[in-house]
This record gives C-alpha cells, sequence and structure tokens, in this order.
C-alpha cells in the first residue's frame, strides 16, 4: 500500500473513532440541560438523581473524544502537510475559533458542573451543564465549518506562490498542485457561511440529539427491564422518548430532505453516488431499494424505485435532468458503492427512528409503557444505531467528495505528507487502529457496568449529604 | 507595514500560548510523574483530584496553541508535525492514555485494572513533557530544511544531545512546577514531602538551565545574535533572575501559593527568552540559516491574521474570565468525596 492509501485509512479510523463520542456528548448534553433544569426548577430530587447518573457517562465520553479530538486534528499536519499548506490560510482559522470559543468553555465548565455539584448554587450548576452544551454547539458548528469548506469551497482566491500572482477566479476540477499555489482567504464570512456549512451543521446536530435522545432511553428502557429504579426511570424514559420523536421528524423534514437538496444542487457527482444515478435521467426515480454491483459501469440490482420522484425531490420538478456519474470525466469521479449503500442504510436508520420514537410516545400517551417489555427491549437495542447512522452519513458525504480533498481544487492524492516514510505510516496506522478497537470494547464495557449498576447505588442507606465545606475558603 | 506588525502581534501571542500552556499542563504533567512515586490509594486519589476540574481546561491552551500555529503560520504546523512524525505520534498515544485514566481509573474495583491506569496516567504525563521538550530543543537547534523548506532528517536526528537535555530540563521544569503545586493542594505528610522536594527539583532545574543556556551560545549561536539589544530580553531576562531567585525565599517562609506563581513567572520568562532569541524565525534552518521558517514567510494572509486577531480579542478574556472562576471554586486543599476520581 502507497502512503496516500495508508494516510485515508489512518484518517478514516480515527475519525471513524472520534466520531463515536461527540455526537453522544453534545446530545447528552442537551438531555442533562433538559433533566436537571427540571429537577432544579420542580425541586425533584428524582431528576437530580438522573443527571448524576448520566453525568458519569457525559464525562466518559466526553474524555474519549478529547482524547480521540487531539489526534484528529494533529494529523492534518502530520499525514496531511501538503493539505495543510494549501488550506491553512483558510482553513486554519474555523480550527483555532474552535478551540477559543469552544474547548475552553466545554472542558472548564465540565469540571465544574462534575466536581462542583456541592460547591456552587443550583443555578450556577445547570448554568455549567448549559455551557458545556453551548460549547459542544459551537466546536460542532466551527469544525463543521472547515469541513464543509472542503465540500462547497466560497470566499477565497488561488495565489501562486512563486510570482505571487492571484487568480480569483480559479479553475474548477483540475487540481492545484500545493507545491506551487495555495488557497488565500478573500472573504471570511462567505467561508464560514459557504454553502453546505448550515444545513450540513444543522443536519449534524440533530442527529448528535437524537443520539444522546435515544441512548437515554435505552438506558432507562433497560433498567425498567431489569426492575432498576423503575419510577425514576420511567420519568426520564418518557422525556427522552418526546425529545428522540421530535428530533427525528425534524431530521426527516425539514432538515435532512434541505441538506439532500443542497447536495444536488452544489456537489452533482456526489448526488450521483449517493442515489445510484450512473446514467444521467430526466425524471429520475428515486431508489428505495437497490443492490449495488461494483462494476463499471455499475448494475443495480433487485431495484424498487419511484419514478420522477427523486427529480422532484431533488428540484420540484419531477421532470429534470439529474446527472449521472457517467456524464463526469473519468478523473473526477467519486466510488458509488459506498456512498450509495451508506446512504441508504442511513435513510432507513433515520425511518426506523422515526417509527420507534412514535410508538414509544403513543405508548407514553397510553400510559403502557412499563407493560411493553418487548419495546423496551428493542430500545436498549437502538442505542447504537443513531451513531452507526452517523457513520454512515459521514462516509456517504466524505468519499462522495473524492477524488478530491477540497472540492475540485485539490486532489487528495497531492495533500498527503510525501516526506513521512510509509513504514512510519504503518506503524502508526496499525498502533492506534488496535488502540481503537480495544478502547470501543472498554468503553462499552464500561457502560455496561454503569447501566448494571444503576441511578441509585446500592448501599444508599441513609442519605448522606455533604456539608459542601471543603477545603479552607 | 501594517502586514509585518500582525505578523509580529500573531508571533507574540502564539509564544504566549505556549507559555500559559506550559505554566498549566507544566503543573498538571509534573502532578501526573509524582503520582507514579506516591504511596497508597488515598495519597494516589488526592493527587489525581489535586488537578481534576481542571487539567482537561489546561490541555485546551495546547490545542489553542497548536491551532493559532496552524491559522496563523500554516507552513510552521505543516512542517514541524510531518518532521516529528513519530514523536507526535506517541505524544498522542501519552495524552491519550492520560486522558481517560482520570475517568477510567475509579470505574473498576480491581488492583490490576488501577495499577494499569496509574502507570497509563504517570506515564502518560512523563512522556509529554519530555517530548515537547525535546521538540522544542529541535526547534532551537534548527532542522535540517532544504532550500524549498522540506525536512531532510530522520526520526534519530532528532534525539540529539542538546534537544534531549533540553527534554530533561522540561521534565525537570514540570517537577518543579507540580511540587509547588502540590504544597499548594495537600496537607500533613503530604505537604511536607513535596516541600523538600520543590526544593530539590528547583537546584535541578537551575543547574540544567545553566548548562542548557551555555551550550546553546556555541550550538545555537543564532538565537543570541543582537539580543542584548532587545528591551524584551532584558525585561525578561530580570523577572526571570527575580522570580527564579524568589522561589526558595517563598517556599521557606510557608507562602506556597506565592511559590507556585513565581515559579510560573519562571517558567513564562524562560520560554520568553527563548522566543526572543528565535525572533523572526520560527523554524530555523540547519543547513543554512536562510532557509528558515520565520514570521513573514510561513504566515497566513493579512486578512486571516487580522480575522484571528478579533477571534482572539473577542474569545480571550471570557476564556480568562471563566478559568479564573474555576480556580476560585476549587482553591483550597483536594478533599476527597463522591464526585471524586
Amino acid at each position: 500500500m502507497d502512503a496516500e492509501l495508508l494516510s485515508r485509512l489512518q484518517f478514516a479510523v480515527t475519525i471513524a473513532f472520534h466520531f463515536i463520542f461527540p455526537p453522544i456528548s453534545i446530545g447528552l448534553g442537551l438531555m442533562l440541560v433538559i433533566v436537571e433544569w427540571l429537577g432544579w426548577k420542580k425541586n425533584d430530587g428524582e431528576y437530580v438523581k438522573l443527571g448524576k447518573f448520566f453525568s458519569k457517562i457525559l464525562a466518559i465520553t466526553f474524555a474519549v473524544g478529547v482524547a480521540s479530538g487531539l489526534v484528529m486534528v494533529l494529523q492534518f499536519g502530520t499525514n496531511w502537510a501538503r493539505y495543510s499548506a494549501f488550506v491553512g490560510d483558510i482553513f486554519g482559522a474555523p480550527l483555532a475559533a474552535e478551540a477559543v470559543f469552544a474547548f475552553f468553555l466545554e472542558s472548564t465548565f465540565l469540571g465544574l458542573y462534575i466536581f462542583g455539584r456541592n460547591k456552587v448554587s443550583k443555578g450556577v450548576h445547570w448554568f455549567s451543564i448549559l455551557m458545556v452544551t453551548i460549547g459542544a454547539t459551537i466546536s460542532a458548528f466551527w469544525i463543521l465549518v472547515a469541513n464543509s469548506w472542503q465540500q462547497t469551497p466560497a470566499g477565497f482566491a488561488i495565489q501562486n506562490l512563486i510570482t505571487g500572482e492571484i487568480i480569483n477566479n480559479p479553475v474548477s476540477g483540475v487540481g492545484y498542485n500545493p507545491a506551487e499555489y495555495r488557497a488565500i482567504l478573500t472573504d471570511f464570512w462567505a467561508a464560514v457561511f459557504n454553502p453546505s456549512t448550515l444545513s450540513r451543521f444543522f443536519h449534524t446536530m440533530i442527529a448528535a440529539f437524537m443520539t444522546g435522545a435515544f441512548l437515554m432511553a435505552g438506558s432507562l428502557a433497560y433498567m425498567i427491564r431489569k426492575n432498576r429504579d423503575t419510577q425514576i426511570a420511567l420519568k426520564g424514559l418518557k422525556v427522552s422518548l418526546i425529545v428522540a420523536f421530535i428530533f427525528s421528524i425534524l431530521q426527516l423534514f425539514p432538515i435532512g430532505h434541505h441538506h439532500a437538496k443542497d447536495v444536488a444542487k452544489y456537489q452533482k457527482e456526489k448526488f450521483a453516488a449517493i442515489q445510484g444515478l450512473y446514467d444521467s435521467e430526466e425524471g429520475a426515480p428515486l431508489v428505495l431499494f437497490g443492490y449495488l454491483t461494483g462494476d463499471i459501469p455499475p448494475e443495480m440490482k433487485a431495484k424498487i424505485s419511484i419514478p420522477g420522484v427523486l427529480s422532484w425531490l431533488a428540484t420540484g420538478d419531477a421532470n429534470a435532468k439529474i446527472t449521472g456519474l457517467a456524464e463526469i470525466p473519468p478523473q473526477n469521479r467519486p466510488p458509488m458503492w459506498m456512498p450509495f449503500v451508506s446512504y441508504h442504510n442511513m435513510v432507513a436508520l433515520g425511518t426506523l427512528f422515526i417509527l420507534l420514537s412514535l410508538w414509544g410516545v403513543i405508548q407514553t400517551k397510553r400510559n403502557k409503557l412499563l407493560e411493553s417489555k418487548k419495546f423496551l427491549r428493542v430500545l436498549f437495542w437502538t442505542i447504537p444505531l443513531p451513531v452507526i447512522a452517523c457513520q454512515f452519513g459521514w462516509v456517504a458525504a466524505e468519499v462522495g467528495r473524492q477524488p478530491w480533498i477540497v472540492y475540485n481544487l485539490l486532489r487528495t492524492s497531492d495533500s498527503f505528507s510525501n516526506t513521512v516514510p510509509v513504514g512510519q505510516v504503518w506503524f502508526t496506522f496499525i498502533l492506534f487502529s488496535v488502540l481503537y478497537v480495544i478502547m470501543t470494547i472498554v468503553y462499552i464495557y464500561l457502560m455496561m457496568k454503569e447501566l448494571k449498576h444503576g441511578i441509585t447505588p446500592y448501599n444508599e442507606t441513609a442519605p448522606a449529604e455533604p456539608e459542601g465545606k471543603e477545603g479552607k475558603a | 507595514m501594517e502586514f509585518q506588525l500582525l505578523n509580529v502581534i500573531w508571533f507574540i501571542l502564539v509564544t504566549v500560548l505556549l507559555a500559559v500552556y506550559a505554566i498549566l499542563d507544566g503543573f498538571d504533567l509534573g502532578v501526573g510523574i509524582l503520582h507514579l512515586f506516591v504511596k497508597g490509594e488515598e495519597n494516589k486519589r488526592i493527587l489525581m483530584n489535586s488537578i481534576g476540574p481542571v487539567w482537561d481546561g489546561n490541555e485546551v491552551w495546547l490545542l489553542a496553541g497548536g491551532g493559532s500555529i496552524f491559522a496563523a503560520f500554516p507552513l510552521v504546523y505543516a512542517t514541524a508535525f510531518s518532521s516529528f512524525y513519530l514523536a507526535v505520534y506517541l505524544l498522542l498515544l501519552a495524552l491519550f492514555f492520560r486522558a481517560i485514566s482520570f475517568e477510567f481509573r475509579g470505574k473498576v474495583e480491581s488492583p490490576g485494572w488501577r495499577k494499569f491506569w496509574d502507570y497509563s496516567f504517570g506515564i502518560g504525563s512523563l512522556l509529554p513533557a519530555v517530548l515537547l521538550g525535546v521538540a522544542y530543543g529541535n526547534i532551537l537547534r534548527g532542522l535540517p530544511l532544504d532550500a524549498n523548506k522540506i525536512f531532510t532528517g530522520s526520526f534519530f536526528d532528532l534525539l540529539n544531545p542538546y534537544a534531549v537535555l533540553i527534554g530533561i530540563l522540561a521534565l525537570v521544569m514540570c517537577l518543579m512546577q507540580g511540587a509547588i503545586y502540590l504544597t499548594h493542594k495537600t496537607e500533613g505528610e503530604l505537604k511536607e514531602k513535596y516541600e523538600k522536594l520543590a526544593t530539590k527539583f528547583w537546584v535541578a532545574f537551575i543547574a540544567l538551565w545553566f548548562v542548557v543556556t551555555v551550550l546553546s551560545l556555541f550550538i545555537s549561536k543564532f538565537l543570541f545574535d543582537g539580543i542584548t539589544k532587545s528591551p524584551f530580553f532584558w525585561v525578561l531576562f530580570l523577572l526571570f533572575l527575580f522570580s527564579i531567585a524568589m522561589i526558595p525565599v517563598t517556599l521557606k517562609a510557608k507562602n506556597n501559593k506565592r511559590a507556585f506563581l513565581f515559579s510560573s513567572l519562571s517558567i513564562f520568562a524562560m520560554i520568553g527568552l527563548s522566543a526572543v532569541g528565535l525572533f523572526p524565525r520560527l523554524i530555523p534552518s540547519l543547513t543554512d540559516l536562510k532557509n528558515s521558517l520565520t514570521i513573514i514567510n510561513a504566515s497566513s494572509t493579512q486578512g486571516t491574521l487580522t480575522a484571528m486577531l478579533i477571534i482572539a480579542l473577542i474569545g480571550m478574556p471570557f476564556v480568562l474570565g471563566y478559568t479564573i472562576y474555576i480556580y476560585k471554586v476549587f482553591k483550597g486543599k483536594t478533599v476527597l468525596h463522591e464526585d471524586s476520581y
């Protein structure tokens, strides 16, 4: 394997691993903001206990997220040096803004939230989890600004490094050599709010909220099934099912729909790949199900599709022409199989989330949540599915952008660090892949341990309320 | 002119970010290393919890410093990290295990499990201290950059005696800073122990600093070119001498809070002095100083530097405000309670 493919694989495993945790932290953060608010305002100790329990899960998740996030950021320098040099003028600013506006906020207030329950007033304590969640949201915003700029670059010009000449209308679809050119910022706000930033941001945030809500729902469903803290768990379960339902619906419409429309408008190659469209078509059908072969041109087997719907969804006109991959020059075509399969699995999971949470809300209304043991079991096994859906979405978005690292400007093959010996990349790739597998297992083990431990500690006989006087003030 | 002014401002800001990182993570890496040598479950937990609420925020200064280098001087980011490839991954591995050891250690009641995370915490603190020191030592010595500003050395070139010595200096610096922090956060026997240790680390720190400075006069002569003409040099040099002299005085007077302040100031001054020497270079070239990466040839455009400056001016006052608030909330001796690690 060459350094390019290895660097890509290493980047992929790092992000795949990292991207397990932030959606959980963000989503759980929101759930804790709600639960702690209820505990504070209603002066209800049961919500406080829920908050305490899930704050432990948040702390573990956050720690792994921070640790893996550091690897992610430094990889731009280690494995993608030519990319970093090419885009540094634009790409570095959102990363630095993320640290200044988000990381400090998140990590500082997380310390206060976890350790300060008995040291500060209830209001300040609630404020601290609010700040953690706002920090996580700002963090997601800036990292998605950086990612969106790679997908739909805006607010920049290209500079020739040798002559210093500035090209205001760069050639699209050829690829600049990072040894001779770099991208420079011409309009900060245009770069930040490039065409795909907002729809990607809302899409990802809602995915994270769904992840947190389903994690809370599944965990509490598990406890109810085991007859542990049933009363407290039921309270939390109701809240989380409602949140899960609201965001599952919003994710389909308007957010997901809008995001897909943007892809159709700004990245027609990616749109063709995720929809499995090889030949351009007028009145293109929406493929609900299909098995795509890996041949070129690919063949769609066992296809179930509705004519005209894809054109209609993408443009509002059922007869509009949708570009297929065949129309794209071969050197600019993304692979089709991976984006198609991941995208369709993501949509299928999204549909499942709507149905599940809808059923949960109905059962809540009918006061039958405690009785439907089967449903509670399904909810427990749903915990990992939103995380998997996030991964599918990310694969569809990033593989669908290939062969570009910056869409139509810089090729992935021109971007990896060519000064690093291949042997060293092999070494770190294997080392970190093994580390990630082990850490995923340990993380799941610790989560299950917390779940089995339950909300109320076994040995809680007398309420040992701390005096809140530690240290000399 | 304005273009150059912004570049100078960013050079100063990056230095300040990294110096604050060295001060803050200096004490919590130091506590992590000292944790390796402390006996007894309760003492181990006290050490870990003394930095519990703040270590994560401290580490963000490294991210902010790194992010600023990426944004303000992208060529330095690209060159430094790809040149230090294996060292960076070793650092990441260490920081990875360190970060999760806080949360994981207390979650399973088994001596083997705890021992594993104790070592993760300790070694995960020791390695970053040494590695960052070695990396900085290599910057001060210069990297083998060719005319295209591309690194031509190998991993083992980075382990030269001069850089390794600076790695040890960084280690001792963290130990001194960590021990002084602990004199402030612990009580009784533990406190006395760290008071004694702090003085020893102080002696070692001065001795090493002196050796490194003398060696630099021969190995990295360019650091001293015209340095006495800079007012920054004199201010920082006097600050360094004063604060380093005040450390044993304040320790003896049992004014541990003030000792910590002077230890922090001496770290700030020491890093500041090295930055004055480097200026305007960011990565000197070992082969020919003309090939160095400087604040001019490695920088982003004026527009980006301006945008970043605005971001920093808006964001950093808030950061400082709530960071100080958190340290106030958690001031005083570390006491274990139900929310502790």
